[in-house]
């Protein structure tokens, strides 16, 4: 049908025994998919626009519309793929930097799969939570050397500004303009009601968000956006983004058309101008450039909170990481290449970057070595999607690990890749406030309670097993993961046996 | 007025001691400063910091209405996202002047290095301004989103530029003046010559006025009317990059 070569991805299949022409789906679908005929009497759709969002298909009263993949085929080609081939299509219509959204969906070998557990037999029981007390809660900040005490067993020893969690999760850096208002009070609310915290991504904090202040990780990133004396008072920590896992060395951009009266307000900038992050901080060219920000952040907020700085799992994460602890974070952020966003260039997103799990061996296996591993929590993003990814995280040394895509998901995102149109049927990536009133956040931030909840039970469940009773004992113990179909050297870099061994 | 003397001081000592001078006296003049970064970082109004020797990086960073006079030169980054208030600088400054800055004046009297404005932006009624005496260095006002950056080109010699190249590269916003008949090629893509307006007039002659009381120079042979004005062509010069 059409020139430009576009083909749909997705079929709307509508039972039409079952519609009752009530037009839900038309209204609902900010993608204008489906459309009533009056003269036939027939709600039809517009198959190449769909997303697959599931949005209609959970509003229908009738259950009568169901989303397929589209059955047209390529000739098989296992070197040209459709997908292959539809992306040199559009690029040829458009003459654009292809993007995308959410995290790097390629068949890359997933780690966390590839380890498995262990558990107590016989000797060294195992612990019930049910019955028993369990430690989840964890502290983030730099530790000391060595500790003092006086002659009555006080502590001498100043402590560094420590961040406290209920359990070892916090929820990822995703900006006011990239996520809407109601995704940001649901992330603000859940985390303080849990006792961990949500981070602000480096779009300013909204004034109506300050009461949130303690659950807060503000961020600064290289645009600087709503960075001020305040804001950086305002929260529990300080976050610099040097970089993001879905895409490393590049910087942001949030489009004028998205930076509407509240955002503006939030980000500190005029109504509808583009809001660019430059890929570089351009006052860090260096180590020693990063610490001179680190200590202009903590001069600023007194030395009372901790200073996270966040890279991409990168080649050289575990040098670049020694650097950072050494420039005085007091907490390393690394996400990996799965990690989510709200808009990258597709081919940055699908080939730069490393998987989380051996950034983050590497990481804790460096810093140990360097006798620095003490000096700052490590923290790890980059797709996280069960409390048994935390566990292992954990167990391969992780202080705590951040959520991003798997909040989202609680809140009633469906992966459909599309948060860069801003049309985002679900209330959460989008600034139109048609859009945005669907996501309700007095029931929203109660699923991520419960997410959160729940999962923080299960790290309990499988550490009791373990035979361990607070996470801080768990914590870089190896030895209590087991590699399966995994190669010696990866075997090697990750510091585990196989199973078996 | 509290004078302290700042040799042997490290930073973080000195500006606590400065802050907690200003809870009884908002006027501090410091003394044989030698390197000592973040001085004025996030200040508040009303007070006032004279300076004299060689402040370190990161001068005035995050500052909320402070004022700093500094009788020599300033290094990198002064100014670093500064909210409100005003820097003097009796000399030149470093690279990355006035970074991310969103509000609040700065005024340099002799040279600035690279990347001077970089991501400048303003916001409802705070307009930042820089003030350069002499001349700037590459990638002036890069990635300018708001503001205006101001260079007189005082003291140079005839033919010599007043900036380096790449001037504006990725502006989105704010504005460029400078006092000469400028080659296009000095500046990035996206910006671009522009008629100055009567706001651009009253701006311009505001700021060389303070400029010249400030160093105590007179500008009268500084005419505003023959400034070149580089603005952004464009509020969202990179939409069309992309396709979804
Ligand atoms: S985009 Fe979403 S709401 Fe629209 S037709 Fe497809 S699945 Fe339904
Ligand atoms: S946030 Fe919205 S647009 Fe983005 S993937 Fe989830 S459902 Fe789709």
């Amino acid at each position: 049908m059409s020139l430009d070569f576009s083909t749909p991805l997705f079929e709307v299949i509508r039972d039409e025994k079952k519609c009752i022409q009530c037009k839900v789906c038309v209204k609902q679908c900010s993608n204008k998919v489906h459309s009533y005929d009056e003269e036939e009497n027939l709600v039809k759709a517009d198959d190449i626009k769909c997303v697959n969002c599931h949005r209609c298909v959970l509003l229908c009263p009738t259950r009568a519309l169901s989303i397929k993949k589209y059955s047209l085929e390529f000739r098989e080609n296992a070197n040209w793929t459709g997908q292959a081939i539809n992306e040199i299509y559009k690029q040829a219509d458009t003459g654009g930097v292809l993007l995308t959204s959410m995290g790097n969906p390629k068949p890359f070998p997933i780690y966390w799969d590839k380890m498995l557990l262990n558990a107590s037999q016989v000797t060294n029981p195992s612990i019930d939570p049910l019955r028993e007390p369990m430690e989840t809660r964890v502290m983030i900040g730099r530790k000391p050397d060595s500790l003092e005490y006086d002659k009555k067993g006080k502590l001498i020893t100043q402590l560094p500004p420590q961040l406290e969690l209920s359990a070892p999760i916090l929820f990822s850096a995703m900006s006011y303009g990239s996520i809407s208002r109601n995704a940001h009070e649901s992330l603000a609310r859940a985390a303080t009601e849990l006792g961990i915290c949500y981070n602000t991504g480096e779009g300013g904090l909204n004034r109506d968000f300050y009461k949130y202040g303690p659950n807060t990780i503000v961020q600064v990133a290289s645009g600087r956006f709503g960075v001020s004396r305040e804001y950086l008072n305002a929260g529990a920590a300080i976050e610099i983004k040097i970089g993001q896992g879905a895409k490393p060395g590049i910087g942001g951009h949030l489009p004028g058309r998205k930076v509407d009266e509240d955002v503006s307000a939030t980000r500190m900038i005029p109504i509808g101008s583009d809001a660019i992050s430059p890929a570089p901080h351009h006052d860090i060219y260096s180590i020693e450039d990063l610490r001179q920000l680190i200590y202009s952040l903590k001069e600023t907020s007194g030395y009372k909170k901790p200073v996270f700085v966040k890279i991409a799992a990168v080649h050289n994460a575990a040098a670049i990481a020694s650097g950072v602890v050494r420039a005085g974070a007091d907490a390393v952020v690394v996400d990996g290449f799965r990690g989510g966003t709200g808009a990258a260039p597709l081919r940055v997103r699908d080939n730069v970057g490393i998987p989380i799990e051996l950034a983050l061996a590497a990481i804790d296996q460096r810093l140990r070595e360097e006798g620095i591993r003490n000096q700052a929590s490590l923290v790890i993003a980059g797709s996280v999607r069960n409390s048994a990814d935390i566990v292992k995280a954990i167990a391969l040394g992780a202080d705590a690990v951040y959520i991003g895509s798997a909040a989202l998901l609680a809140i009633g995102c469906h992966m459909c890749h599309s948060c860069s149109t801003g049309k985002c049927n679900w209330g959460i990536a989008t600034q139109e406030p048609e859009l945005v009133k669907r996501l309700n956040p007095d029931i929203m931030y109660k699923r991520l309670v419960n997410l959160v909840t729940a999962w923080n039970h299960e790290i309990q469940e499988l550490i009791g097993g373990m035979g361990i009773n607070a996470i801080d004992s768990l914590r870089g113990n190896r030895l209590m993961l087991r590699g399966v179909g995994l190669n010696e050297k990866e075997l090697e870099i990750l510091g585990i046996k196989h199973a078996g061994e | 007025m509290k004078t302290i003397d700042a040799s042997d001081i490290y930073y973080r000592q000195l500006n606590e001691q400065i802050d907690e001078i200003i809870t009884t006296d908002k006027n501090v003049t410091l003394n044989n400063v030698f390197g000592q970064r973040y001085i004025g970082r996030g200040l508040p109004e009303n007070v006032k910091i004279k300076i004299n020797g060689f402040p370190g990086n990161d001068m005035g960073a995050y500052m909320d209405g402070a004022e700093l006079e500094i009788f020599g030169n300033g290094q990198d980054a002064v100014g670093n996202t500064m909210n409100n208030g005003r820097i003097v600088i009796h000399g030149n400054a470093g690279d990355t002047t006035g970074y991310a800055m969103r509000g609040g004046e700065i005024y340099v009297k002799g040279n600035v290095g690279y990347r001077v404005g970089i991501h400048m932006k303003e916001y409802k009624e705070t307009r930042p301004v820089i003030v350069i005496g002499a001349r700037a260095g590459d990638f002036l006002g890069e990635y300018m989103a708001g503001g205006a950056i101001i260079v007189l080109g005082i003291g140079l010699k005839k033919g010599e530029d007043l900036t380096g190249k790449y001037c504006g590269t990725g502006i989105h916003g704010g504005a460029i003046f400078i006092n000469a008949k400028q080659d296009k090629y000095k500046f990035g893509k996206e910006a671009v010559l522009m008629k100055l307006t009567d706001a651009d007039i009253s701006l311009l002659e505001k700021h060389i006025e303070a400029y010249g009381k400030y160093f105590k120079i007179g500008t009268s042979k500084i005419k505003a009317g023959n400034f070149s004005k580089y603005a952004p062509l464009s509020h969202n010069p990179y939409s069309k990059m992309y396709s979804k």
